[in-house]
């Protein structure tokens, strides 16, 4: 293919024109921001052209094939390396579409926003997404740890949009000591990769070199280890995950749909390139991939059962990521241990499910956590227990964060079930193996998924049914309104992606498998890509088939009957009445289940998980009120013992300050002699 | 060996930095901000002369503009701010000392001692003609540092920092005749630079403090 794209020469050009782009886009809404009158708030648009762009050329990159390319930037003798090949593309297509979306929403989201910060927001919100892009680009360690410490600083900017508040800061703190710690685990990974080469040179940080470089088991499986830390910490893997719930909340809602759709993803992203390419599937041994598995497990069943105690919207949806990077890690923890035990085809269904995975979860959680942001936006209230009939004010809104909610449930004909189902499958593959710790832990993984996916869908029957139906229980602050237009349009487009990624998957299996056999050298069976657009076929047709446009057509199909049946045949009547009208004398809002209250079963069997403060008013109470906190119980068992011997060490550093000049200089002048006598000695 | 090398010459420059020395030694022992300012300006004079004379030895024009410009720089000029520092803050009274004087010396007898073992090998590989010399150079370097370290007061400390430059120069000079004249005229635009805004802090830290006393800072380090 010559041209697969106008005016750009090969999908590389194209995705290096964004960057380019998209930092002009920041610069000049920053400029612009001091003019007057100028409606800045559309700098969006723009924006999301780039989007778009991306998005496209990493679709044209999906069969491009691996182009490389060393820019004339970086240091001298340490050029900056670019590549783009299948993995890379697919998610540059994921990073296009979802700021596509998002950029389109910022425009309406923005209205009334301050200038000034406006302009300071557009700025890091354009460079965050340069960044992002540059990270997925990077062709060696050098540019990669450069973009992914500017992608954690303008992140961090970002969330601390709303400085004004004690709680935004402390959170966007917390997010910038973990991003830390995760890079510095990164270095050393990269360290030892490139540690690997025969021949050294300045050349030994590009990826080609650590690929091609010999390490020893001991050495491969630390750099292994380092990367699962490094990337685990901004992915938000047990027990590096407590940034996520503060941080998310603490940004404005399209900076959390970014940065919970694609920043969280760009981790993923290391992970398959570090395990999967550059330390190279010949390296990992089963026992690596059988212990990602189960922090994965561990992460994705603790992210939904403190999802499920939330009551804030914008924290239950980041607790959320926390379970769906675990869904994502089972998939890629299975893939390693069926590769590691000489099983290339569930390990191959295994990694495409959690690609597949991975760009579901950044459409419909990008559309969520829009949502989340037009609620706030249209009625100033994050906390569900407060919320109430929404689907009456905003009822364009409720249909798309319906649409979010049943993907993230798992529930076909959308996105969510079909890379579950996918997991699930190859999960099920377990019979191939034949040792006794591995069936026991894939057949738990097993049902861990099935667990999540059913507590999933009861957290967002408690989001939709409280938020959207019923009534409100409190009186609102001021007057409700439907989202504004470009916030619908974004969030539509997502729901779009939704529905098409969960009705046509075969299409997005095919160029999966096609990654796969670029990164592995395995592909999907050939059964599987024989088997036609209508059917999804993982392995075999015998053992597990599903055709999701079918079922589309179906559910469409009885719900229209149904429709029509009873605007037909019962009563055409439409009646409105109260909610809630069930024959009582007195009701009122608060008759209502809450969102804590609807939770309380869950929180009862889960009670040895939660760290829970409860305040339970008294019988004789005229107007009861019930609290409850749920604490994470890793802060008291981790966190608060290592920050005690960091205060420790610390203080013991601070013995070093007495304030006093001329002990100061004699440390100094003890140094230079000690120095000197080293010269002397030697 | 160059044109003009003769015994005499390196002699006297033996003899100067002698001088030298000694006179990091007298401003170990003073006792009064004036005389340490007088002995500073007398350190520089010896140390002009001695480029002086080098140059003359060497041959290297370059060293003829440094000499005159140390001269210029620490004979006239800087002890002419000093002193006037010295004469509107009314701080020429007695330095109080950490360390009493009779240990001071006997410490820097030790770190003299020490220069020399440790210039031993870097006079072999020098090839000027005052090689022998190194040593003393360090001494000064050292000793000046001892002497900031040692004093109470403010002001004694930029005149340690200064004097630690002149055993720099010299050092510098007879290793390898001099460092880069851009280096050189660098580190004297620093020297310089600094004594200047040494001397506005002086005014600050007295407003704030009301004593140029060091004991004051400390309540400057984080609780």
């Amino acid at each position: 293919m010559s041209y697969p794209l106008p005016f750009f020469s090969s999908p590389l050009d194209a995705s290096l024109f964004v960057v380019v782009f998209w930092s002009a886009v920041g610069g000049l809404s920053l400029f612009f921001s001091r003019v007057r009158l100028f409606p800045l708030r559309w700098m969006f648009l723009p924006g999301a052209l780039g989007g778009a762009l991306l998005a496209f050329s990493g679709y044209r990159g999906l069969d491009f094939g691996l182009e490389s390319r060393t820019l004339p930037l970086g240091l001298p003798d340490l050029p900056f390396h670019v590549r783009e090949d299948g993995l890379s593309a697919f998610f540059l297509l994921l990073l296009g579409a979802v700021s596509f979306g998002v950029s389109v929403f910022s425009a309406g989201y923005f209205k009334g926003q301050d200038r000034f910060s406006l302009g300071r927001l557009l700025l890091e919100f354009h460079l965050f997404q340069a960044s992002m892009t540059c990270v997925l680009l990077a062709g060696d360690a050098y540019f990669f740890l450069l973009a992914w410490e500017s992608m954690a600083l303008t992140s961090y900017f970002l969330v601390v949009t709303d400085h004004g508040d004690e709680s935004v800061r402390r959170a966007g703190f917390l997010y910038l000591l973990l991003a830390h710690i995760g890079t510095l685990a990164l270095f050393l990974a990269f360290g030892i990769l490139a540690g690997g080469s025969h021949v050294s040179g300045f050349d030994q940080y590009t990826f080609d070199r650590m690929r091609s470089g010999h390490l020893s088991t001991f050495a491969q499986a630390c750099a292994f280890f380092l990367a699962f830390l490094g990337f685990g910490a901004k992915a938000g893997i047990l027990p590096l995950h407590v940034w996520l719930p503060d941080a998310h909340p603490a940004a404005p809602s399209p900076v959390s749909a970014l940065m919970s759709g694609v920043m969280l993803k760009t981790a993923i992203y290391g992970m398959v390139r570090v395990w999967f390419d550059l330390i190279g599937l010949h390296g990992i041994a089963w026992e690596w991939g059988a212990a990602v598995l189960l922090v994965g497990m561990i992460t994705s069943l603790f992210g939904v059962l403190y999802a499920l105690m939330q009551h804030d919207l914008k924290r239950l949806l980041a607790y959320h990521s926390i379970e769906n990077i675990g869904i994502i890690v089972i998939g890629l923890g299975l893939s390693l241990v069926f590769f590691g035990t000489g099983h290339p085809v569930p390990g191959v269904l295994g990694l495409v499910a959690a690609l597949y995975h991975t760009l579901n979860h950044a459409i419909f959680k990008g559309l969520l956590f829009l949502g989340a942001g037009s609620i706030l936006h249209a009625t100033g209230e994050r906390d569900l227990n407060r919320m109430g009939g929404l689907m009456r004010v905003m009822p364009q809104t409720a249909v798309l964060f319906l649409t979010g909610a049943l993907a993230i449930s798992a529930i076909p004909p959308l996105n969510g079930f079909v890379s579950e189902w996918l997991t699930f499958q190859t999960a099920l593959s377990v019979s191939t193996l034949d040792i006794g710790v591995l069936r026991s832990l894939i057949a738990l993984s097993a049902a861990v998924l099935a667990l999540a996916g059913a507590l999933t869908a009861m957290c967002f029957v408690k989001v939709f049914g409280i938020g959207f139906l019923g009534v409100r229980r409190t009186a609102p602050d001021k007057p409700t309104h439907e989202a504004t237009l470009p916030e619908r349009m974004g969030m539509l487009w997502l729901g779009i992606g939704c529905l098409v990624l969960g009705v046509l998957p075969v299409a997005v299996l095919n160029r999966l498998g096609d990654v796969s056999l670029a990164l592995t050298g395995q592909g999907l069976p050939a059964e599987s890509k024989a088997s036609g657009w209508l059917w999804l076929v993982p392995e075999s047709a015998r053992k597990a088939s599903y055709s999701p446009f079918i079922f589309f057509v179906v559910v469409l199909g009885s719900i229209a009957l149904t429709f029509l049946a009873i605007r037909l045949l019962f009563n055409s009547r439409i009646r409105r009445a109260p909610s809630w009208n069930c024959g009582y004398p007195v009701r009122n809002p608060r008759m209502q289940d809450t969102a804590d209250a609807f939770s309380q079963p869950i929180r009862h069997f889960f009670a040895p998980v939660y760290l829970m403060k409860r305040q339970l008013p008294s019988p004789e109470d005229e107007k009861p009120h019930f609290h409850v906190t749920i604490g994470d119980r890793h802060w008291n068992a981790l966190y608060l013992p290592v920050l005690k011997i960091v205060g420790f060490l610390s203080a013991l550093a601070g013995k070093l300050q007495t304030g006093r000049i001329s002990v100061y200089l004699l440390y100094s002048f003890l140094t230079l002699l000690f120095l000197l006598f080293l010269v002397k000695a030697s | 060996m160059s044109p003009h090398a003769s015994n005499l010459g390196i002699e006297m420059v033996n003899l100067l930095g002698a001088f030298l020395l000694l006179l990091a030694f007298a401003m170990l022992a003073a006792r009064r901000t004036l005389s340490l300012i007088r002995f500073f300006a007398m350190q520089g004079f010896f140390l002009s002369a001695s480029i002086f004379i080098v140059a003359f030895l060497s041959g290297e024009t370059n060293l003829y503009y440094s000499a005159l410009f140390t001269f210029a720089l620490k004979v006239i000029l800087l002890p002419y701010i000093l002193k006037e520092l010295t004469l509107r803050l009314d701080i020429q009274r007695d330095i109080e000392t950490l360390v009493n004087v009779p240990v001071t010396m006997i410490l820097g007898i030790g770190i003299v001692v020490f220069s020399f073992s440790l210039a031993a090998p870097i006079s072999e590989a020098a090839s000027t003609v005052t090689r022998s010399l190194i040593g003393v150079g360090l001494a000064c370097v050292l000793l000046s540092f001892l002497a900031m370290i040692t004093r109470k007061k403010a002001m004694t400390q930029i005149i340690g920092f200064l004097a630690m430059e002149n055993g720099l120069l010299f050092s510098a000079t007879n290793a390898t005749y001099g460092m880069p004249m851009v280096v050189e005229l660098g580190i004297a635009l620093d020297v310089l630079i600094g004594s200047i805004i040494f001397g506005i802090f002086f005014f600050q830290i007295r407003e704030t403090f009301e004593s140029l006393d060091l004991k004051f800072f400390e309540k400057l380090k984080e609780e």
